[in-house]
């Protein structure tokens, strides 16, 4: 049986993690390489980096330490952040990244998407997408999650889809950050409308939030979450363990 | 030295940073002569299978991969690589395969149960149906990564693993030097190294099947 995948996230900007972390026995606790390998051997089903990074030097420099965490760490990769044109594809690509995920560049320019699928298959194509309600409607937002599209998101991501988004990272703006539990409402909709996998991001607080995600929403394919993790406030032994125990199907590692 | 049969479909970096990881001696190539001299062959392989197949068809090296296994050399398949090594596929349209096992590469669409989604995506347990060198690390239920749209069906005797999603779907094959794996273990932590491993071990180990 399929089993649900756990994701941690991690935001590199001049080729650091940028969001705090706490580890015992890390000794460079912003190291992208060493926590990429502790979530590793903690049973992480898949590691998502996000380039935040403006300049061309920090591109550089996180090109290069995806290729450092490619060579030593072997489950899939999903890298964002930046991803404007097939170019860019083809550079994290190369570097060792599995899967690449699109967000404000296809909404830039949305034949993006149906270019890279056509390049690189549909598996490769990961939709991102940061959504908020406005006036009663999904509303897709663009640049981080700052500036309003003005796009209804249902129909977008079923567009983006259309056209060759093998997977789809909803992030819900109105639960993130808030840690009071996944955007079940918002997901539901999402895993309506489509029918690749759906992962959820935004709103992990602690293990229930997980398992009442899982449970609730069987078509939701993985969680992702990113400062849960970088603080230890969750594990992903105990994470898995605890899902495990509910009855929802999960990879365990040791 | 370890071959993996470069015709131009794919991307190589994890297969080959793995490789390297597990300490195997390895090359990316399209030369006859290298691939005639390694001690074992790897057939990687992503996209549609028709393209793969003309590709690997125009660059000549079905015939030398054909030989070289029917002479007795390992060789894996790993995900579109594996399916290559079967008769045939329905694709979208039909295919012809290497033939070098028994066996025909059909879609999920329309054959699994429509809930499913598709690709099967994910990692997923191995059910071990016989045991084999390829999978001599391996024990039941361990999880592995698979990205596929299409499987394998009636491999017979060579099918040594399935994976449960809607159907029991081929996971590995082996018949004597002739391997496949449907899911990438280049992607699949310790257990797909020691895949890795097992198949990069020593010969004798490799035939002590027979």
């Amino acid at each position: 049986m399929i089993t649900k995948r756990i994701i941690p996230c991690l935001d590199v900007r001049d080729g650091r993690v940028v969001k705090g972390v706490n580890f015992e026995g890390l000794s460079d606790v912003s190291s992208p390489v060493e926590l990429a390998r502790h979530y590793s051997e903690s049973g992480a089903d898949e590691l998502v980096f996000y380039d935040i990074t403006a300049s061309y030097e920090g591109r550089a420099l996180f090109t290069d330490i995806l290729r450092q965490v490619a060579e030593t760490i072997f489950i899939p990769l999903t890298v964002g952040g930046g991803i404007n044109t097939i170019e860019d594809f083809d550079r994290v690509l190369k570097c060792g990244a599995d899967k690449v995920s699109v967000n404000s560049g296809a909404i830039r320019n949305p034949a993006l998407i149906g270019e890279a699928a056509k390049k690189y298959g549909d598996q490769c194509v990961v939709l991102s997408v940061d959504v908020k309600r406005v006036d009663g409607e999904f509303r897709v937002f663009a640049k981080g999650g700052r500036v309003d599209t003005g796009m209804e998101a249902i129909g977008w991501i079923r567009r983006c889809v259309e056209n060759g988004a093998g997977e789809v990272v909803l992030n819900s703006i109105d639960t993130d950050g808030v840690k009071r539990g996944f955007d079940l409402e918002m997901l539901a909709a999402v895993c309506e409308a489509v029918r690749v996998p759906v992962i959820a991001s935004g709103g992990a607080g602690g293990v229930e939030d997980f398992v009442t995600l899982f449970k609730t929403l069987p078509a939701v394919d993985a969680g992702l979450a990113a400062s849960i993790f970088h603080f230890g406030e969750v594990t992903i032994p105990e994470l898995k363990a605890a899902l495990k125990q509910e009855g929802i199907p999960v990879r365990l590692t040791i | 030295m370890i071959a993996v049969v470069d015709y131009g479909v794919g991307n190589l970096f994890s297969l080959r940073s793995s490789l390297r990881f597990i300490g195997a001696e390895s090359c990316v190539t399209a030369d006859p002569e290298t691939l005639i001299k390694a001690d074992k062959l790897i057939l990687p392989g992503v996209g549609a299978f028709g393209d793969a197949a003309a590709k690997l068809r125009q660059s000549g090296l079905d015939q030398v991969v054909i030989e070289e296994a029917k002479g007795g050399k390992p060789l894996l398949g790993i995900c579109l690589g594996m399916q290559l090594l079967f008769e045939k596929s329905l694709e979208y349209g039909e295919h012809a395969g290497l033939g070098l096992l028994k066996g025909r590469v059909v879609p999920m669409e329309g054959t699994l149960p429509s809930e499913l989604k598709i690709p099967h995506i994910g990692w997923n347990a191995l059910h071990i149906t016989r045991q084999s060198p390829l999978l001599r690390y391996v024990r039941e239920g361990d999880c592995v990564y698979f990205v596929h749209s299409f499987y394998a069906a009636d491999c017979g005797e060579s099918l040594i693993a399935t994976a449960e999603y809607g159907a029991a779907l081929t996971a590995a094959v082996q018949q004597g030097n002739v391997m496949g794996c449907q899911f990438h273990p280049e992607k699949s932590g310790r257990v797909g190294l020691n895949i890795l491993r097992a198949f990069c071990e020593e010969e004798q180990e490799m035939k002590s099947e027979e």
